[in-house]
């Protein structure tokens, strides 16, 4: 399964491109309506791109009166990013939603202050209000991300999603002083890459929940090397910046990099990081080798 | 909004600037001030830059060279692609009567292929230097100005339907004299279809994307935060 990571598509402006989507996810949706932070918001960096938008959106009355009927109307099922400054804010935002695909709760947006309960206490708010399936988005930058992942699936959390964008900070080479107005921004692209594997392996060895993984992804190698980690679909971001048709170019490489494996579906390769399982790739289709596993925790 | 891979016709010094043509490879020219998102080799990002002359087979972009992306663009030679994705957001309305022509610096990009559209009426045109000035060979006919001098003086007393690109300055200095101006308008932006926010601007007190509400938008529009 193919998303695009929040904040990196509008649907409206670019149906053509949701339509190349299983999922569209949203820009994230705060209660009150936000401007963002002050421009410069964008610099790209030899390996990546800082972003300091600072969830800029329309805010949750407006989304839900204009914006998801219009998204709805789409015929691309639809995943609401809901941010909040308190656990309060993101399950009101989430009490109020329904006939959606999922929630995703982004519990680590660098260019904003942060609410002060824990991602574990914001999403037992949430489960609270919805039975809609919740996704937990977390930061890679926490000390102990498995704990974190176990905490939100304790707290209800029916999946995640790995990983959001890291802080980072780009200087003007002839002032010396940050390029991006706010200072920091969030770090993302191919980059990223290893940080979301990385991320992925640790959390899909510490719960049994779906991962979406993201990070970097280019390439359809990129989106099975995250199955392989453990995710059971792949995000795009930073790449449809550059390549609004990467979602075709990136389902068709990743059909035929399943296929050189041996495997009739990426999702075979789920988790094969994890275990003894060895295969090779081959041109005619045959390239796999079983040998026996070793009790890996996840499950396809 | 379309993406092809075009192949690199050649490339001109123009002063400090690069003409870089490219095969058009079925994409439209789109509308003068409309822009393209351009693959730079070896970065992340594309970089957008509007049409400065279209011809059947070609498109051809002005570039400055003022970092690693432009760079990269100008180093280009004949023979290699890049992929180039529009035309993309608003172009100039050329429904005027009494077109006026303003550029400054790199600014004047768009308005050789906005000449050919509107039959050549006349153009002004500002420059820091006279290296710079070099690039007004691109539109034949028009009024020069180097710094200290700036194109605000050779604005003509009757009036005119402007149609203008700039450095901001200038942009702001047109807006106060101008009112009905036509100013196309520039942001750091990542991907040029609306997908990234990153060239928000305040527009009638609504946050916009210069991308696609702009990047032409007229003087009169309370147009603020495009910098700051």
């Amino acid at each position: 399964m193919l998303l695009n990571a929040s904040g990196c598509l509008d649907a409206l402006t670019a149906p053509e491109v949701a339509r190349s989507l299983d999922a569209f996810v949203t820009k994230t949706i705060t209660p009150e309506p936000r401007g963002g932070n002050p421009p410069v918001r964008i610099a790209e960096t030899d390996a990546g791109m800082l972003n300091s938008i600072g969830l800029a959106n329309p805010g949750r009355e407006r989304f839900l009166a204009d914006t998801l009927p219009r998204l709805r109307g789409l015929g691309v099922p639809v995943w609401v990013s809901v941010g909040g400054f308190s656990a309060a804010e993101y399950a009101e935002t989430c009490a109020a939603l329904e006939d959606v695909a999922a929630i995703e709760l982004n519990l680590s947006c660098p260019n904003v202050d942060e609410a002060p309960e824990s991602a574990a206490a914001i999403v037992a708010a949430c489960r609270a209000a919805t039975t809609l399936p919740l996704y937990a988005k977390l930061s890679s930058a926490a000390w102990d991300l498995a704990e974190g992942a176990r905490a939100v699936e304790g707290a209800g959390a029916d999946g995640l999603s790995l990983v959001n964008t890291l802080r980072g900070l780009a200087l003007d080479p002839r002032t010396l002083r940050p390029t991006l107005a706010r200072g920091s921004g969030g770090y993302s692209g191919p980059a990223l890459k290893p940080v979301a594997l990385a991320a992925v392996y640790a959390c899909a060895e510490a719960v049994e929940l779906p991962i979406v993984g993201m990070g970097g992804v280019c390439s359809g190698l990129d989106a099975l090397e995250l199955i392989a980690a453990g995710a059971s679909a792949v995000a795009m971001g930073t790449i449809l910046f550059s390549d609004p048709s990467a979602p075709v170019r990136i389902r068709s490489e990743l059909a035929a990099e399943t296929a050189a494996r041996g495997l009739s579906d990426p999702l075979e390769a789920r988790g094969l990081a994890h275990s003894s399982l060895q295969i090779g790739v081959s041109h005619s289709g045959n390239g796999m080798q079983k040998v026996p596993g070793n009790g890996r925790k996840v499950t396809a | 909004m379309r993406r092809e891979l075009c192949s690199v016709a050649g490339s001109e010094q123009v002063g400090p600037y690069t003409l870089l043509r490219v095969g058009r490879s079925g994409l439209d020219t789109g509308v003068p001030g409309q822009f393209f998102m351009l693959e730079a080799p070896g970065r992340v990002l594309p970089r957008p830059m509007s049409v400065c002359v279209a011809s059947a087979a070609e498109l051809a972009f002005l570039i400055d060279p003022i970092g690693p992306g432009t760079r990269a663009l100008c180093a280009l030679e004949a023979g290699q692609d890049l992929h180039v994705l529009g035309p993309l957001g608003n172009g100039f309305d050329l429904a005027v009567e009494r077109p006026l022509l303003v550029g400054g610096g790199i600014g004047i990009a768009p308005l050789p292929f906005l000449s050919q559209r509107l039959g050549r009426p006349p153009a002004i045109l500002g420059f820091r230097s006279d290296w710079h000035a070099e690039a007004a060979a691109l539109l034949p006919g028009a009024e020069v100005c180097v710094e200290p001098t700036y194109v605000t003086a050779l604005l003509p007393d009757e009036p005119h339907d402007v149609l203008a690109c700039g450095p901001e300055p200038m942009l702001e200095a047109l807006r106060a004299l101008v009112p009905a101006a036509q100013l196309a308008w520039e942001a750091p932006m990542a991907c040029g279809y609306g997908a990234c926010y990153g060239c928000a601007v305040e527009i009638e007190g609504e946050p916009k994307r210069l991308c696609v509400d702009g990047p032409v938008l007229t003087a009169r529009k309370d147009l603020v935060a495009v910098s700051n």
